[in-house]
């Protein structure tokens, strides 16, 4: 996709072992300059890890690594003059104001006294955080914590950003006030490596995408290179009665890109389309025009599980990579469900996040109330 | 030189938001300030009638300064909890992955910990003087004895940012400085006599440098027991000297041990 120009992160082979577990296992990135490669992998497949690297806070066992043109073993010190690094978890001090956080950072950067306390009201202003600026940040939520270590990050303006899964554990609203302010900045030339658990996120923020597990790379390419792997949009349906099955095959055989597969026992319909949810309305309108009553009805569409299972042949399993270095917030393992399951695992979200719409249960990983429901990308509709 | 400047510049704005924290959370100093408190009332009140000092001395005179060393002691592993708490959360995390110098982070934090530490000592001055406890030399004398206690704090401050920085958690630390100091701190000549000790308790009470810190401020404060023999122990002899060659072997093995264990600490 991207030609020319030249690769401001670049690494070859690299390798981290924490005793018996294996983190990274000769991984291989290259990041041209003013793009955005998004990093995605279950908990525990070496992300962490590789931003640790290339940020100069961890040495690789093996393998070279250069950031900005710079070696990142030989050089550290180069290295951290032209990045900046947000992490998992705001590194921002709680007991200090979110201004003196920023002040702290750009006398740190030796910005010198005045410039460091202009960059920080003009980051807060930024941020919309002015309001906020002179309160402990003890105070702030979590949403808020992310901006000011995000603007934490940005203090230097530099060259190249790392994110380390900036938006895990925030609510659907501050995840998508992130995703804005990281358009932004990418809009203005930041190169940056950006981590991420949900393909929806690299999705909507990376030029590239590569999917590690297990400390290696497993795909690379755009989004809709990945989709393609997977394979596209299904219109899955239940109907009530059997003897709808064979109208219902029939009616969805003349909207289906693809062969209609039928389960006979669970009275399940699984269609491969393309056109997006006004296949759907339609499906719908003609069955009903038939007579055919449908129990549940829905659209799917590729998520980091079915991209997982295409190319591992297993769901993305984060008890496979318990005890590993990447540490984060447990998920149940991922499982495939049918469209009723999903049904009503989409009415549980929906009670628990009471104010968005059941648009995300599709992920089918059980963190459907973190996930974000957005109207672009929506993983599924229920129709009922 | 200017490698030099550039340290301590950054290790100032360190120090800044170490003691922007004190200022916001007053409960920590309290209980740092309370404690001391609490054990002068207690040995003077309740201890004091029973412990007889050495010649025809006041047991407040001779007990305080023994106390100024346990609570500096005390107010070194401040350093220590501080260094895993930054840890624990990140914020060593991002100072290291910022262009500043390595050090700072160790220089700046060791370094607010002296101002902790002259809070304390002036808030304990106080109480002493409220008890009975006076200084009977030259203003000279005196600051050389708070000076004596601040450096040898400093130096048990790095032991301190070196075991911050070993342990997974700030609670590690506490309990860890409790089971260090309080036998170094009462198997000395702190709060009875060392010449009252059995055998090896008492050798260990005289080389122990608490003793010798103990001592020197005693003398500098005047506060010897008039009539109290002179002690066998070199250490007891010259405790000041002794005092700050102690001072020096702790730096000179603390500060390259904790420096490469914050550099490798963040790694793991």
């Amino acid at each position: 996709m991207h030609t020319g120009g030249t690769d401001v992160i670049r690494a070859t082979g690299l390798v981290k072992r924490y005793g018996q577990v294996t983190a990274l296992a000769g991984l291989d990135l290259a990041v041209p300059e003013g793009t955005v490669l998004g990093l995605l992998g279950p908990n525990g497949a070496g992300k962490t890890t590789a931003v640790r690297i290339l940020t100069t806070l961890l040495e690789a066992d093996e393998g070279t690594a250069e950031v900005a043109g710079i070696d990142v073993r030989s050089n550290p010190q180069g290295v951290r003059e032209r990045i900046g690094l947000s992490g998992q978890y705001a590194a921002v001090d709680e007991y200090l104001t979110g201004f003196e956080n920023l002040d702290m950072i750009g006398r740190l950067y030796r910005l010198g006294r005045k410039p460091s306390r202009e960059r920080a009201r003009e980051l807060l202003e930024r941020f919309a955080l002015s309001d906020a600026a002179d309160r402990p940040v003890k105070t702030y939520s979590g949403g808020m914590r992310r901006r000011l270590d995000l603007a934490g990050a940005l203090v230097a303006a530099p060259q190249v950003l790392f994110l380390d899964e900036p938006t895990t554990g925030l609510d659907p609203r501050s995840r998508t006030g992130m995703w804005e302010v990281i358009r932004e900045l990418v809009a203005s030339g930041t190169t940056l490596l950006l981590t991420t658990q949900y393909l929806e996120e690299a999705d909507r923020l990376a030029d590239d995408i590569v999917v590690i597990d297990h400390g290696r790379v497993i795909a690379h390419g755009t989004s809709d290179e990945l989709k393609a792997t997977v394979g596209g949009e299904r219109v899955e349906l239940v109907v009530r009665s059997q003897q709808d099955l064979p109208t219902a095959q029939r009616v969805l055989a003349e909207l289906a890109v693809g062969e209609v597969q039928v389960e006979q026992g669970s009275r399940r319909l699984v269609a491969p389309v393309s056109g997006g949810a006004g296949v759907l309305v339609e499906a719908v309108r003609r069955l009903d025009a038939e007579g055919v009553d449908v129990l549940d009805v829905g659209m799917r569409r590729p998520t980091l599980d079915d991209v997982f299972l295409s190319l591992t042949g297993q769901p993305a399993d984060p008890s496979a990579a318990a005890g590993g270095p990447d540490q984060g917030s447990a998920e149940p393992p991922p499982e495939r469900r049918g469209p009723t399951d999903r049904g009503r695992s989409a009415r549980r979200a929906a009670a628990a996040t009471q104010a968005s719409p059941p648009a995300s249960a599709g992920s089918g990983t059980g963190r459907a109330p973190a996930a974000p429901t957005g109207a672009h990308v929506p993983n599924e509709e229920v129709v009922r | 030189m200017s490698a030099t400047l550039q340290v301590l510049a950054d290790s100032a704005v360190v120090a800044k938001r170490n003691l922007i924290k004190i200022k916001r959370v007053p409960d920590l100093l309290v209980f740092t300030l309370l404690s001391p408190i609490m054990f002068i009332l207690l040995f003077a009140y309740v201890f004091g009638s029973a412990i007889d000092v050495p010649g025809d001395g006041n047991y407040r005179e001779f007990l305080i300064p023994g106390i100024f060393a346990q609570t500096v002691i005390f107010g070194a592993t401040i350093t220590g909890a501080g260094l895993a708490e930054d840890m624990q959360k990140g914020i060593i995390d991002r100072f290291r992955s910022l262009p500043m110098s390595r050090m700072a982070v160790l220089v700046g934090r060791t370094g607010s910990d002296v101002v902790n530490n002259v809070l304390v000592i002036v808030v304990m001055s106080l109480t002493g003087l409220l008890v009975g406890w006076r200084i009977r030399t030259s203003v000279l004398e005196a600051l050389g004895g708070f000076v004596v206690l601040l450096l040898f704090a400093y130096a048990v401050s790095w032991v301190f940012a070196y075991v911050g920085l070993l342990v997974p958690s700030p609670e590690v630390v506490n309990n860890a400085s409790f089971m260090i100091i309080f036998p170094v701190t009462f198997v000395a000549n702190t709060f009875v006599p060392s010449e009252r000790l059995p055998g090896p308790l008492r050798s260990f009470a005289e080389w122990n440098p608490v003793s010798s810190v103990t001592q020197a401020s005693r003398e500098l404060f005047g506060n010897v027991p008039p009539g109290a023999t002179v002690p066998d122990a070199w250490s007891l002899q010259h405790p000041v000297l002794y005092t700050l060659l102690w001072v020096v072997i702790i730096l000179a093995v603390f500060i390259p041990l904790a420096t490469r264990q914050y550099k490798r600490a963040a790694s793991r």
